[in-house]
């Protein structure tokens, strides 16, 4: 091989792993919150003057997906949310991150409200507290309340193929059991 | 309306961008000279209308209009004056644009300063750039539109990261982007003068002004990026081998390889192709520095809030910048290469060799950053490369570095003989020697074999460049030569950053530490007496700032008062350290948090010479400029093997 191809070479192997790293999601890893009691929060709906908290959900799996009207890849993976409530698998959750009320109420009737229940952040309090670094995030928490799973960053078909979809039926087993 | 017109004024700029690209082209192929000369006016047009661009999105930030999706997200009606100024471009959006405007700048500087190179030359050179603008221009429009407008109009915007409302990154990101994009210049240079089939050394003079002046930026952006850490970030650290801090030195370490690559070329006639390699190099690791900052490959703290296309399209772009010009220097390169003979002991060699190093250098950062990547890629496991890798395969690269840069200067060209070599050599041995005994022994807390190692290493590159420069420069101050001054300086900056780093890694103090009000705490002969804290309601945020006094032999020497600061509409704190900085030394004091009623936990650090790691790279900044201002040679003849008259 000619020496003057070998920086040609060197630069497309470099490539493939940086088109393969583009699918992959660094901060994919492991959230040490996995196993733990979800944390509590007491916040405003954003349909009525009433709070919500998790405790009201004891007993039943749920998932938590936090939200911003802001947020470009929310707007991703939002059909997916539309389309997992239509099987009416699972409740879900929507955690409104800090967003104003009107932009937040905009979003979810031009895209659809997947949300049993929506709850507003305003300062990302509760986002702290679960340890939130980026929207989209979405919880899986079990009968129990304990956070199972946890996708940082816009699920695809793919991950609800993948793991949601067998996590649910698990956990949907355990609840059976535990009756 | 103001916002459209930005938005207007980027298409006709990408308008006069394809003219640009294509024309001067064109014409080159059919020798058509006015059609080349089209070149300079479609610089000039596409540099006005990015300006006006970028005009209209500093407008929109300055009279806070919400209607602007960027505005809105970047700035509020409480944010002070300069800092709307400088959220213009605090995130992607509005920080692309600014790297096009900036890009366009370069692209009308070349046409308005290359009158000394052939026409074909300089317009093909034009028309890499308008290509490369093209690139941007639309990776802006198709993907990171800042004047997308939203239909229900905030009545207040949501805040420029407080991290970024400080006055050292408000500077920041535009002088940095200014050595990153002078990247381009050069490229474009190596990308024309592969197409042209030869390399006159002319041409390679010309080239090094360029890349001096981009690499002066990049040195000054990369420093004032790690000042910034400094103070900001509250820890107290100076580099933290961040992906992001690797992105900018990658394109640093290489363009500081190719300035000398390049004065080889221009001064010997030699090693073409390895030049036009690095020059390819350079602008492609700023790429390479784009795509992992913009991506969201790889997690930072610098990371932009990140969109899969955007990822995508930069990929895709960097394919084919980077491939295509890859693939133009497999297949043409070894027409402009010239071999001249040179014996192992000569300046030649050890140029090569640093050269060598360099990269050595950039493949190892290169591979610490892209390995966490690589092995997620391949699935095999997920990890973190942190600061010991680098501090640890960097160190035996900087020994030889540094050797090798002292007896570069002690060598001629061509060939040397070790015997005048000696003879040049003994007396900044015999200096360096001393001063890496005698300092450690005398002036610093306790003898480490590494910091004799670091002094010895700034110390040869000093006491060389110094003994080279009175040698060279014997007509003395009378007409002094600012071209080997200014190397000779930048070389010392090197030395002085080299010492910086070696004395503060080596014997900073950081300690934690619970103090009451009125309570002291003692480092070294100081002594840190805290008053306590106060709350203050400052601009846009609140702060809680604690009093310190510092105390030798009970005299008042400073009094500090670190911050830590709560911004409206964010959660996190922000620390702001109190800093006291001399020459020698900073006392770095930064609040911690609140452990009763009123106790504080307090970092206090002593960080000896940290101040040289910045002061040295102002040097070489500085010294690199220098270099420019050399007295006009007479023009050389055409082919002109006669020039090895340097040494």
């Amino acid at each position: 091989m000619n020496k003057q191809m070998i920086p040609l070479a060197i630069f497309s192997a470099l490539v493939i792993f940086l088109a393969i790293g583009l699918t992959l999601d660094p901060k994919d890893v492991p959230s040490p919150l996995i196993g733990k009691p979800a944390a509590n929060f007491n916040l405003q709906k954003l349909y009525s003057d009433e709070t919500f908290s998790p405790n009201e959900l004891k007993g039943e799996p749920w998932i938590l997906n936090i939200w911003a009207s802001w947020c470009v890849s929310c707007r991703q993976e939002h059909q997916l949310f539309v389309d997992l409530a239509k099987e009416q698998l699972i409740t879900i959750v929507g955690l409104n991150y800090k967003d104003t009320p009107a932009e937040a109420k905009a979003w979810l009737k031009e895209l659809g409200n997947p949300y049993q229940v929506t709850v507003q952040d305003p300062n990302g309090q509760a986002g702290i507290d679960w340890g939130v670094y980026g929207v989209p995030e979405t919880f899986v928490m079990d009968s129990q309340g304990i956070i199972r799973y946890k996708f940082t960053g816009p699920l695809t078909k793919k991950r609800i193929k993948q793991i949601l979809l067998p996590l649910l039926s698990e956990l949907k087993d355990n609840k059976t059991q535990v009756k | 309306m103001i916002p459209e017109i930005g938005h207007f004024s980027l298409i006709i700029g990408l308008a006069f961008a394809f003219v640009l690209a294509t024309v001067p082209l064109f014409g080159n192929h059919h020798k058509h000279t006015a059609l080349m000369q089209l070149a300079v006016p479609a610089a000039v047009g596409q540099f006005l209308f990015l300006a006006l661009s970028f005009g209209c999105l500093l407008y929109s930030f300055t009279v806070d209009d919400f209607s602007v999706k960027y505005v809105a997200d970047n700035s509020n009606t409480q944010l002070p004056m300069i800092f709307k100024v400088s959220a213009t471009w605090g995130a992607h959006e509005g920080s692309l644009l600014l790297w096009a405007w900036i890009l366009t700048g370069w692209a009308l500087a070349v046409s308005l300063f290359s009158k000394t190179l052939p026409l074909s030359l300089q317009s093909k050179m034009l028309s890499v750039l308008g290509m490369v603008t093209i690139g941007f221009i639309l990776f802006i429009l198709l993907t990171s539109n800042p004047f997308e407008r939203l239909l229900e109009i905030p009545q207040e915007g949501r805040s420029l990261n407080p991290l970024l409302q400080d006055i050292g990154l408000a500077i920041h990101p535009p002088v940095l982007y200014m050595g990153y994009v002078g990247m381009a210049v050069t490229f474009a240079f190596a990308i024309a003068v592969l197409l042209e089939g030869k390399f006159e050394m002319a041409w390679a003079r010309w080239a090094k002004t360029w890349a001096i002046v981009a690499w002066a930026f990049l040195t000054l952006g990369i420093s004032l990026g790690s000042w910034w850490a400094y103070y900001e970030l509250g820890w107290g650290g100076w580099w933290f081998w961040d992906p992001v801090e690797n992105a900018s030195l990658l394109p640093w370490i290489i363009a500081t390889a190719l300035i000398h690559s390049l004065s080889i070329t221009a001064s010997r006639g030699s090693f073409q192709s390895w030049t036009l390699l690095l020059a390819i190099l350079a602008f492609s690791l700023s790429l390479l520095g784009v795509f992992l900052v913009r991506s969201g490959v790889i997690t930072s703290v610098h990371a932009f809030a990140t969109d899969p296309t955007r990822g995508i399209y930069i990929l895709v772009f960097l394919v084919v910048v980077v491939g295509a010009s890859l693939s133009l220097y497999a297949s043409h390169a070894h027409k402009v290469t010239q071999r001249k003979e040179f014996s192992l002991l000569s300046k030649d060699t050890l140029l090569l060799l640093n050269n060598v190093i360099l990269v050595t250098m950039m493949a190892t950062v290169l591979l610490g950053t892209l390995y966490p990547l690589i092995l997620d890629a391949l699935g095999v496991a997920k990890l973190s490369v942190g600061a010991p890798y680098f501090n640890s395969v960097m160190l035996p690269l900087t020994v030889p570095l540094a050797l090798l840069m002292g007896l570069g200067f002690a060598t001629h060209w061509r060939e040397d003989s070790s015997k005048r070599l000696l003879s040049r050599l003994w007396l900044p041995a015999v200096a360096s020697l001393l001063v890496a005994f005698l300092v450690p022994l005398l002036l610093l807390p306790d003898v480490s074999g590494l910091a004799i190692l670091g002094l010895l290493m700034s110390s040869w590159i000093a006491f060389t460049a110094l003994i080279w420069l009175l040698k060279e420069n014997s007509t003395g101050l009378v007409k002094p030569n600012m071209q080997k001054f200014g190397s000779a300086l930048a070389h010392i900056g090197f030395a002085v950053t080299l010492t910086g780093i070696t004395i503060t890694s080596i014997y900073s103090i950081e300690k934690d530490v619970r103090l009451e009000p009125g309570q002291s705490y003692q480092i070294n002969e100081y002594q840190f007496k805290f008053i306590g804290v106060q709350q203050k309601q400052v601009d846009n945020y609140l702060a809680s700032e604690g009093h310190i006094k510092v105390f030798i032999d009970d005299k008042l020497l400073t009094e500090l008062y670190p911050q830590k600061r709560t911004y409206m509409s964010q959660v996190m704190p922000m620390t702001e350290a109190g800093i006291d900085a001399e020459l020698s030394r900073d006392l770095f004091v930064a609040l911690g948090e609140k452990l009763d009623e009123t106790a504080w936990s307090v970092r206090i650090q002593y960080k000896p010479f940290i101040r040289w790691i910045w002061l040295g790279s102002i040097l070489m900044a500085i010294g690199g400029v220098l270099t420019l201002f050399q007295r006009r040679k007479k023009v050389k003849p055409e082919n002109a093997n006669v020039a090895e008259v340097n040494a």
